[in-house]
């Protein structure tokens, strides 16, 4: 809730991760990643079981801290050490569990853990800012006073973004937000998911349905063995996407990836 | 049937949600909600009913004003730990040791009091901060060794039972000053007539108030309002019920002052839980413990002010059921004091499975209780029948909770 210094325009570069290596023990989960974020954009992390997209979401989020590499948030070098710190300073996380209390309504779980005056909550000032924000995101509640029990995934699903929204972030990284969904709710989370990009919100979205990531993602970020395996764009076909992911062939896309990464990896070392 | 406005309000603008002011859609949401499980007071209402058919059927004194003040003071002293009770259920956690504890308060204050010659607001303290304490070693096992409060209290039961016997030694029991203030309080003081009119009118008046700035401050921001006759009608029931109740309790006696008390510390305690972050944390807590972690909610100190809170509103109880028995002895807390304290506050809608209730179901549900007990009293009944009635009230009022769950769940009200 309290005040960021500025926005960042439109396109500029909030969150860059540079080198970053994670190793628990012998085993290297994250090697050498470099990952852009930016304002207005929302880049897919895409990648087969144990790719490292998990851990690199949660160094992202504060839970793991780096072996090895730089993290720039808005062009400054920060150290995120714990969620915390990763949620102050404008980085929300929607786990794919989603986290909510069931036998609260809406507004109290919006709110929860911030309520507004503690020792007489604002029952009146804490709906309409929750009427508000969920219209903002033109998010379809049919009651904020129903406890969320009777709310569908979808609807829960919002439920969920909108709080990480109530803190003002400035990147949001959902995690599997359509896994659990049908079509009618998978296209009402991807249309909120859009809503918040437009923002100026920098959105990393985790998934591994191909057709929802095509759909929403501006970028699409392959990891394959906790390497970076290539930068797509939606267009790209669904063979060369599998393809980085799975690693079952070298292709000229990937390939193409690779010749750049190594240059821009040339000139800022 | 309300027209539609042509300003709809913020929380009006689905039309899948019916809203419906009439006096009509009141009664349909509240059949709605009774299908779904929600079945709030319902149950103690049919229950006393009940009780009060039977009994007065079988001992007509069962009703007597004088009989109902006799009721009221036995209901503060259990009821006083009942609430203690409620918190510890929110949280989907039990206290076992209550009974124990309340005991050892009550030996404490025969001690310290009456033996040692401290001053009584001393021993009263001193028995007050000893149940803190031992509420906060519970949390402690709880939070840092994980230890189920299930076990740590059970073994806390027998434990403090131990302590109980030890203080108060071989002679076992201590007779209280007749002539004392805490027995005065705990056996004879009524509230005044005038007063007790006048406290029976300020539940209905703060409704109004409260609905009132609630209604304008919904209708600034563009919200929505309940309609003012069902306010009105809500406050106007409740304020005619007290005041009759009052009335009733005046043929004999009056309102017990310690009954005043308990109400006072429900109050406070229904404050805590529906105004205050306090409250709503313990609510997430009891619902979803991890998604509360993560909401920044400090778990491990929600859990040690509500094992605090129990045992020290124990303590409260054990202080006033020696002043209701002006002795403290070795049977104080033993037997179903326990049991009635946890089933008070399942019979007036707290779950067991956490998440759910209220301090008001203390109050309701220790009146059904002490409602039962009393009337098998007036019947001459042997302790062995009244404690297998008890404990088949107790099991009736799980199943109807557990029920309930089910339903709700497959309703999805939570």
């Amino acid at each position: 809730m309290q005040a960021r210094e500025r926005l960042p325009a439109k396109g500029e570069r909030i969150l860059s991760l540079r080198g970053v290596t994670k190793r628990f023990g012998a085993v290297s989960a994250l090697t050498d990643i470099e990952l852009d974020i930016h304002a207005g954009e929302v880049v897919a992390l895409v990648g087969d079981n144990g790719a490292g997209k998990s851990t690199l979401v949660k160094v992202l989020a504060g839970v793991h801290q780096p072996t090895a590499g730089s993290i720039e948030y808005m062009g400054r070098p920060v150290t995120l050490d714990s969620p915390a710190k990763a949620l102050e300073m404008g980085i929300a996380t929607v786990f794919q569990d989603l986290a909510l209390c069931e036998n609260l309504d809406v507004v109290a779980n919006l709110f929860l853990g911030h309520e507004l005056s503690p020792w007489r909550l604002d029952e009146v000032q804490m709906e309409v800012r929750a009427w508000t924000l969920l219209k903002e995101l033109a998010a379809r509640i049919p009651s904020v006073r129903e406890p969320i029990a009777s709310l569908s995934g979808g609807q829960r699903q919002t439920v969920a973004i909108a709080r990480s929204l109530l803190l003002d972030p400035r990147i949001i990284m959902l995690d599997e937000p359509t896994a659990a969904l049908g079509v009618a709710q998978t296209a009402e989370v991807l249309n909120l998911i859009e809503r918040v990009r437009d923002r100026g919100l920098g959105v990393i979205i985790i998934s591994h349905n191909m057709e929802d990531v095509r759909a929403v993602a501006d970028r699409i970020v392959v990891l394959r063995l906790g390497r970076n395996n290539g930068v797509f764009t939606p267009e790209t076909s669904n063979q060369d996407l599998v393809a980085a992911i799975t690693g079952a062939t070298e292709n000229s896309v990937s390939r193409r990836q690779g010749r750049l990464a190594a240059e821009a990896g040339g000139t800022t070392a | 049937m309300t027209t539609d406005n042509d300003k709809t309000t913020l929380d009006r603008a689905d039309a899948r949600v019916r809203h419906d002011d009439s006096l009509k859609g009141a009664i349909r949401d509240f059949t709605d909600r009774l299908r779904s499980g929600d079945l709030g007071m319902l149950p103690v209402i049919v229950g006393l009913v009940l009780i009060s058919t039977v009994f007065s059927a079988l001992n007509p004194v069962f009703l007597a004003p004088n009989n109902l003040v006799n009721l009221l003071f036995d209901c503060a002293t259990v009821g006083v730990i009942s609430l203690g009770i409620v918190c510890v259920l929110m949280l989907g956690e039990i206290d076992l040791s209550v009974g124990s504890m309340s005991g050892l308060a009550s030996a404490m204050i025969g001690v310290l009091w009456v033996n040692a010659g401290v001053s009584l607001p001393l021993a009263i303290v001193a028995a007050l901060a000893t149940g803190a304490m031992i509420g906060a070693v519970y949390a402690t096992l709880y939070n840092r060794l994980g230890m189920p409060s299930f076990v740590s209290t059970l073994s806390g039961l027998l434990a403090i039972l131990g302590l109980q016997l030890y203080i108060l030694g071989p002679t076992g029991s201590i007779n209280l000053p007749f002539a004392s203030a805490l027995v005065g309080f705990g056996q004879l003081w009524i509230l005044p007539a005038w007063l007790s009119y006048l406290l029976g009118l300020l539940p209905g008046a703060v409704m109004v108030w409260v609905g009132l700035s609630v209604m304008r401050q919904r209708t600034a921001a563009g919200l929505s309002a309940q309609p003012l006759g069902r306010l009105v009608l809500k406050a106007a029931a409740l304020t005619v019920g007290l005041e009759g109740a009052i009335y009733y309790l005046h043929l004999g006696r009056g309102v017990p002052v310690m009954f005043g008390l308990f109400v006072l510390l429900a109050v406070i305690l229904n404050y805590g839980l529906t105004r205050t972050q306090w409250g709503r944390s313990m609510f997430a807590v009891g619902g979803n413990r991890e998604a509360a972690r993560r909401s920044g909610i400090n778990v491990r100190r929600i859990y040690l002010s509500a094992f605090m809170l129990c045992s020290t509103l124990a303590a409260l109880g054990g202080i006033l059921s020696a002043a209701r028995l002006a002795s403290s002895s070795q049977q104080a807390g033993t037997g179903d004091v326990n049991l009635n304290a946890i089933a008070a506050a399942v019979i007036g809608g707290t779950s067991l499975f956490g998440g759910r209730g209220s301090a008001w179901s203390a109050v309701l549900g220790i009146i059904v209780i002490q409602a039962i007990s009393n009337g098998l009293t007036l019947l001459n009944l042997s302790s062995s029948l009244r404690y297998m009635i008890t404990g088949g009230v107790l099991a009736i009022a799980v199943i109807v909770d557990s029920l309930a769950r089910q339903s709700r769940v497959s309703h999805g009200r939570g």
